[in-house]
């Protein structure tokens, strides 16, 4: 009896499961994408870009969110309440920072070295690539406004850490997303 | 003693604690019991019933272009009254022809084989079979559907637009889908298609996503793994093609929208539409082949296998035996599973690809028939020496085993890249895939509709037309694809909208015709299905018993029409695996009843 009720313990939460096949299915895209990517740089009149830097600052911005998004997620469980509105409000702003530099990122292209959507090199893959990542964040961001809300003036007491680790393994998912995709368009070449 | 029966009860209401609420609906307004239901087996019915209509529509256009297949230059003046500019003089227009052959693949393929199979069965079948109160997520799942609904509306209306729908073969190749001045059908009607199947794979994935994790996380007590019936094994790997294989779908999609659309040349290279040259450069068309048939394929996978496991399902209860080699069939399933992904580039042996290539292609696409064989034959020793019955349900599934064995034999003819020089883009693959993936699917999906109707509906579809429709499909389907295979071995081509200029084809006239005349009869009979299923629901004989066919399963022990939540009381624990037929000198052993003190080992 002891034994099938540890059993239990351990099984995963449906939700939490639900969300790990979600990100399989959305690596599927991105893998995807990035082998088209690989495939049509190996053709004729590829064309390639310059990574504008302002990608560097997104990135360290979306990694301290994710490590913001942590100490959330650990207060909250640890019933910190005052330390979790401040980590979950501030994970939520550096996420709406990380789209906005994105889209600087993306006008830099577009301005300072002329890549607009004629042709099928590199900056057109960034501009899909990218913006698909930034589209997947912004959902992010939507879950985190309304975790913000609740925080802040939800008249209903949250006790299940569940929606809370959701949003929390969602949001490293698109961090490690983007690591990924940046490494990736460096190194391809 | 009592402590121990407390700390039972406890570990009971953990396991259903995720959802126990849903047992207590009880006032529900008609829009959220029947509309807005979060109920996965209305939701079942929805899709059942939004793919019976497409598939009435598609079945449709199948009919109208067969007709100018069979009688090229003929005039029907009803269609020009009832399709108007697209048939002047009766005669179909080749734009026309080709809207029809586009959509007919597309509507069969996704919205009918898909949606309505996968929709249907495994919504259904997965927490009544496997012992939960409903899916992981009800309101994902309810979504799903909605998605699926979206999807449909947007695709019909493309049907009523001024250009027509898609029209560039439901493989949508690039560039004629990706340019909008390449044909009639390439304007608006294949923007629609895309928004459409990209809410479609919106909707397939959060299906899958809710399939997958309420097979692997609600399970009742007792339900290993190993003891789930087959067509839960089946589902769960359609799921898992499905949640795997659609995203790149999309991803090809996506950058087709932008070639249309925004200017970029994913696709596009040095292309001249009408004199006229475009400005696309260094893209590839066969790009996008890479991506649309590494779904594509899975997606032929995302079909058969629900089917395969209905029938392996049917044909065990109807012969009174289990089923032969259970864990050789989840293998085998696990192993169509993970080849699916493997052999997309078979679909491509044309396009100048590396012969090397060609050949490691060639060698995994083969390898199925490894598997598939195993299936087969363990359908065939579960029915031997069985005591068979053989209600419409198992004539269907005999059906299927029957056109699975036929249509699998030519694909080991099409998979190799040698035959496939001559074969590509003939009637024999237009054979081949409707015989192994279009009337085997069908044939399971009646199967299961035939089998599981008394459990969504608590009444029995009429058996008399079941037989009759039965076995007018049967004759018919073979009447129709078997002469196909030798149209298409003298070189005759697939999407032709007239053969008759050449000598070659021309022998073939009359065959033409009679595969045309049988396809309509057999339409006909389809139609007398669909008023059996409608006449059915409402004026068909009652069930009375709780476990009319004598089955193992689970849903079998819920209440002839179970509400929200299915049972009544506590979810019945399982101690035996599902087929536990002619054991011991007994029928059947039901998976909720203990395994006695004397019970033999074997299964």
């Amino acid at each position: 009896m002891d034994i099938v009720s540890n059993q239990q313990r351990k099984k995963i939460h449906p939700r939490k499961f639900t969300m790990w096949v979600a990100i399989a299915s959305i690596i599927m895209m991105f893998a995807g994408l990035t082998s088209a990517y690989i495939v049509k740089s190996n053709q004729a009149a590829w064309q390639e870009i310059e990574l504008p830097k302002i990608f560097w600052g997104s990135t360290i911005v979306i990694l301290v969110s994710s490590l913001t998004m942590q100490i959330a997620l650990r207060s909250f469980k640890q019933r910190e309440m005052r330390q979790y509105r401040v980590f979950i409000a501030s994970t939520f702003l550096l996420g709406s920072v990380f789209i906005i530099f994105q889209c600087i990122g993306f006008l830099q292209l577009w301005e300072q070295q002329q890549v607009t959507l004629k042709g099928s090199g590199a900056g057109q893959f960034l501009y899909v690539i990218f913006g698909l990542h930034v589209l997947h964040v912004f959902g992010g961001v939507i879950a985190l406004l309304v975790m913000f809300t609740r925080a802040f003036f939800g008249k209903i007491k949250m006790y299940s850490p569940v929606p809370v680790e959701l949003a929390a393994t969602y949001w490293h998912f698109v961090d490690a997303l983007w690591i990924y995709l940046l490494i990736f368009f460096l190194w391809v070449r | 003693m009592d402590a121990m029966n407390a700390h039972a009860e406890a570990i009971m209401t953990h396991e259903v604690h995720y959802d126990e609420h849903q047992a207590h609906h009880h006032n529900q307004s008609f829009i959220s019991k029947y509309i807005f239901s979060q109920d996965h087996k209305t939701i079942a019915k929805q899709f059942l019933i939004t793919g019976i209509i497409w598939a009435m529509i598609g079945g449709l256009f199948s009919v109208l272009f067969r007709l100018q297949l069979g009688f090229p230059g003929q005039s029907f003046p009803i269609l020009e009254t009832i399709f108007g500019k697209w048939a002047p003089g009766g005669e179909i227009k080749p734009e026309f022809y080709y809207a029809l052959i586009t959509m007919h693949g597309t509507i069969l393929v996704f919205f009918v084989l898909t949606a309505g199979l996968s929709g249907t069965f495994a919504n259904l079948l997965i927490p009544l079979q496997a012992g939960a109160r409903d899916m992981a997520s009800p309101f994902l799942n309810m979504l799903s559907y909605w998605f699926f609904f979206l999807a449909s509306i947007v695709m019909l209306s493309s049907l009523f637009i001024q250009t027509g729908p898609a029209a560039g073969g439901w493989t949508v190749y690039p560039p004629l889908s990706a340019l909008h001045t390449a044909s009639i059908g390439s304007e608006l009607g294949m923007d629609l298609w895309i928004v459409s199947m990209a809410l479609f794979v919106v909707s397939s994935l959060l299906g899958g996503i809710n399939y997958i994790s309420t097979i692997l996380n609600m399970r009742t007590k007792g339900m290993s793994m190993t003891r789930l019936p087959l067509t839960i094994w089946a589902v769960f790997f359609t799921a898992v093609l499905g949640v795997l294989s659609f995203p790149v779908l999309l991803s090809g999609l996506i950058l087709l929208l932008f070639d249309r659309n925004l200017g970029t040349s994913f696709y596009l290279s040095d292309i001249v539409v009408n004199g006229q040259i475009m400005p696309n450069e260094g893209g590839s068309a066969i790009l996008f082949q890479h991506l649309f048939w590494f779904l594509g394929h899975p997606e032929v996978y995302i079909i058969i296998l629900p089917t395969m496991g209905i029938v392996s399902e049917i044909i065990s209860i109807n012969s009174r035996k289990p089923i032969f080699g259970y864990m050789a069939m989840v293998g085998s399933l696990f192993a169509i599973c993970t080849l699916a992904f493997l052999v997309w580039a078979h679909h491509m042996f044309v396009t100048g690809m590396n012969p090397l290539l060609g050949s490691i292609f060639v060698l995994l696409t083969l390898l199925i028939a490894v598997p598939s064989a195993i299936k087969t034959f363990n359908w065939l020793t579960t029915m031997w020496r069985g005591n068979i019955r053989f209600t419409p349900a198992m004539l269907f599934s005999i059906g299927f085993v029957s056109m699975f064995i036929s249509g699998g034999l030519t694909g080991i003819f099409v998979g190799n890249s040698t035959l496939d020089i001559q074969l590509h883009d003939t009637m024999f693959v237009v054979a081949h895939f409707h015989i192994v993936m279009g009337v085997s699917a069908f044939f399971g999906m009646f199967a299961g509709l035939y089998h599981w109707f008394p459990k969504m509906f608590g009444r029995y579809l009429n058996t008399t037309l079941g037989y009759i429709h039965f076995w007018v499909t049967l004759i018919g389907a073979y009447l129709i694809f078997w002469p196909m295979h030798y149209e298409g071995l003298a070189g005759m081509p697939r999407r032709y909208l007239d053969k008759s200029p050449w000598v070659s084809f021309s022998q073939f006239g009359d065959l033409d015709r009679m595969i045309t005349i049988v396809s309509i009869i057999v339409y006909a009979v389809q139609l007398m299905f669909v008023f059996n299923f409608f006449y059915s629901i409402f004026k068909g004989r009652k069930v009375t018993t709780q476990n009319p066919w004598k089955a193992n399963t689970l849903e079998w022990t819920t209440p002839i029409r179970p509400g929200h939540g299915n049972w009544p009381g506590e979810i019945p624990e399982v101690h035996r695996w599902p087929y536990d037929y002619s054991k011991d000198g007994r029928d059947f052993i039901p998976q909720t009843e203990p395994v006695g003190a004397n019970e033999s080992n074997e299964h």
